[in-house]
């Protein structure tokens, strides 16, 4: 399988073959690479970036690690449905999102 | 009338670096940014993807914005002024405005770090009316991500700039529908991982060589007709409608050089002119960042502004020591590179550059008088992607010549 590898500008163009029961990554230039190229032919994964409601306005979010892609857009939806009480650079806004045992961290940057 | 020994205008990432590099130079540093906080258009790009060349970690904008304020918060050389306004540059004097009204900066040394502004609409002559609804990927990214509003339903984008595929995915996730990405050329501006990423992800079509003919509607945006267009950027073929009610921009950048007409202008980067000191045309007046020209990676806008820095407060310290000055020529495949002019004398000059065209697997190196001053070997390299030679001022005996071999 022929992937573009998405963890760095530089978008190495991986190959990953079947081997018995692993998977061998080629083309890659770091262990960053080689990890995205078996992640993403067994259960692709995302990280989330969106904003969160708060009693002023808006905060920018991520979550603390990648999700399965297919609940990206349950993640962002939920995300949607909270407002945060005054929230600060490096805080817990969800712990634990939909047990995806991931948790929302807020990155205002403030 | 204030005094300082180097002020730097503009807080983004080139202005931080920059000040954070004068400071620990010993020298007494004002930074001025029009925002109210420090961080510049990292603020709004709440993607990740950041930070993996410096900090060795993967950062979204506001967080890389965080690591920097409070770098210039442990120096105690640092002055930051916010809500503050530049009106005016004379020799080293800056007027500023603010809430306390009018004052002037009397500096030993300037650092330009006011980064770019996006192309409009204007700019590339997008024709039709003028409904509401057209926008630059930059203002439907703050829009999204500081106002929390969407800027459209129904959304073309032209143009395939990191940015505007950054905002296809975004405003995809927050329940609009991206129609297309057009992009005139044969090739992509933005890089690979965000067409996989942001795109490809969320199944959005890229029509590659289509641009807009025109933009179709009275008070908002009601659709646009798009075409095919050959090499030469003539239309081919039939032109086709497409209903949309926003159209966002993402065709590139342009250095903000509004308030600099005192120094030369580099007519390729459509930044100063600068030599390997980051120094302009004006004396003790020094550049960096996406003034100086537009970067893939703001890791790099961080290391090349902190050279200017340390240039900046050596000069206002000590007056910057230069041997003699030569050119800097871009040969063979090199689109542009910066600086233009270098000196022989003590320690490394960096040249950085951009490629015409992909280049795999060749040597790009430095050759003067036939001798190679330095080369470095470039496994894949594209066009958008900024790269770096040193040179070791002492080899420098005449102008130098950067090109790929072969």
């Amino acid at each position: 399988m022929k992937l573009t590898c998405i963890m760095c500008p530089v978008g190495c163009q991986l190959e990953v073959t079947k081997q018995g029961n692993d998977y061998v990554v080629s083309g890659n230039s770091c262990v960053r690479g080689e990890r995205y190229g078996k992640q993403e032919v067994v259960s692709p994964t995302r990280m989330v970036t969106t904003v969160a409601k708060t009693q002023t306005g808006f905060v920018s979010v991520k979550t603390s690690a990648p999700v399965p892609k297919q609940r990206v857009q349950d993640v962002v939806d939920e995300i949607g449905k909270i407002t945060l009480a005054n929230p600060k650079h490096g805080d817990v806004a969800i712990k634990n999102i939909l047990g995806l045992n991931v948790d929302v961290i807020v990155t205002s940057g403030k | 009338m204030r005094q300082t020994d180097v002020v730097v205008i503009g807080g983004g990432p080139a202005g931080m670096a920059a000040a954070i590099e004068s400071a620990r130079n010993g020298a007494k540093t004002i930074i001025i940014e029009r925002n109210e906080v420090l961080g510049g258009i990292l603020m709004q790009c709440i993607h990740n993807g950041f930070g993996l060349a410096y900090f060795k970690e993967e950062l979204t904008g506001p967080e890389y914005a965080y690591k920097f304020r409070e770098l210039v918060k442990k120096e105690k050389n640092i002055t930051v002024m916010t809500s503050t306004f530049v009106t005016k540059i004379k020799g080293k004097t800056v007027t500023i405005v603010n809430s306390s009204g009018i004052d002037e900066i009397e500096a030993g040394a300037i650092v330009l770090a006011m980064g770019a502004r996006e192309r409009t609409a204007a700019n590339i002559l997008l024709q039709g009316t003028r409904p509401a609804g057209v926008l630059t990927a930059g203002q439907a990214q703050k829009m999204t991500n500081i106002d929390g509003k969407l800027p459209g339903k129904n959304i073309v984008i032209l143009g395939s700039g990191d940015i505007g595929l950054i905002m296809a995915r975004r405003l995809t996730l927050e329940g609009a529908r991206v129609k297309a990405v057009l992009e005139i050329n044969k090739t992509t501006s933005g890089l690979k991982r965000n067409i996989v990423q942001c795109l490809e992800d969320f199944k959005i079509p890229l029509l590659m060589q289509t641009t807009i003919v025109e933009v179709v509607g009275e008070n908002r945006v009601e659709g646009v007709y798009i075409s095919a267009v050959d090499d030469n950027y003539n239309f081919v073929g039939e032109k086709k409608f497409v209903k949309c009610d926003t159209v966002i921009l993402s065709v590139g950048l342009i250095p903000e050089t509004d308030l600099v007409d005192f120094a030369d202008i580099n007519t390729r980067t459509n930044g100063p002119v600068v030599d390997d000191f980051m120094e302009t045309s004006a004396k003790g007046v020094f550049a960096c960042g996406n003034f100086l020209h537009v970067h893939d990676l703001v890791d790099n806008v961080t290391l090349e502004s902190m050279d200017a820095g340390a240039n900046a407060a050596d000069f206002a310290l000590a007056g910057c020591k230069k041997g003699k000055k030569f050119c800097v020529i871009a040969g063979n495949n090199i689109s542009y590179a910066n600086p233009s002019f270098v000196h022989s004398g003590d320690g490394i000059a960096k040249i950085r550059f951009r490629l015409k065209s992909n280049v795999s697997k060749k040597w790009i190196r430095v050759v003067s008088k036939d001798e190679v001053l330095a080369k470095k070997f470039v496994m894949a390299g594209l066009p958008g992607e900024m790269q770096t030679l040193e040179v070791s001022r002492e080899k420098i005996k005449g102008d130098i010549l950067l090109e790929v071999e072969g």
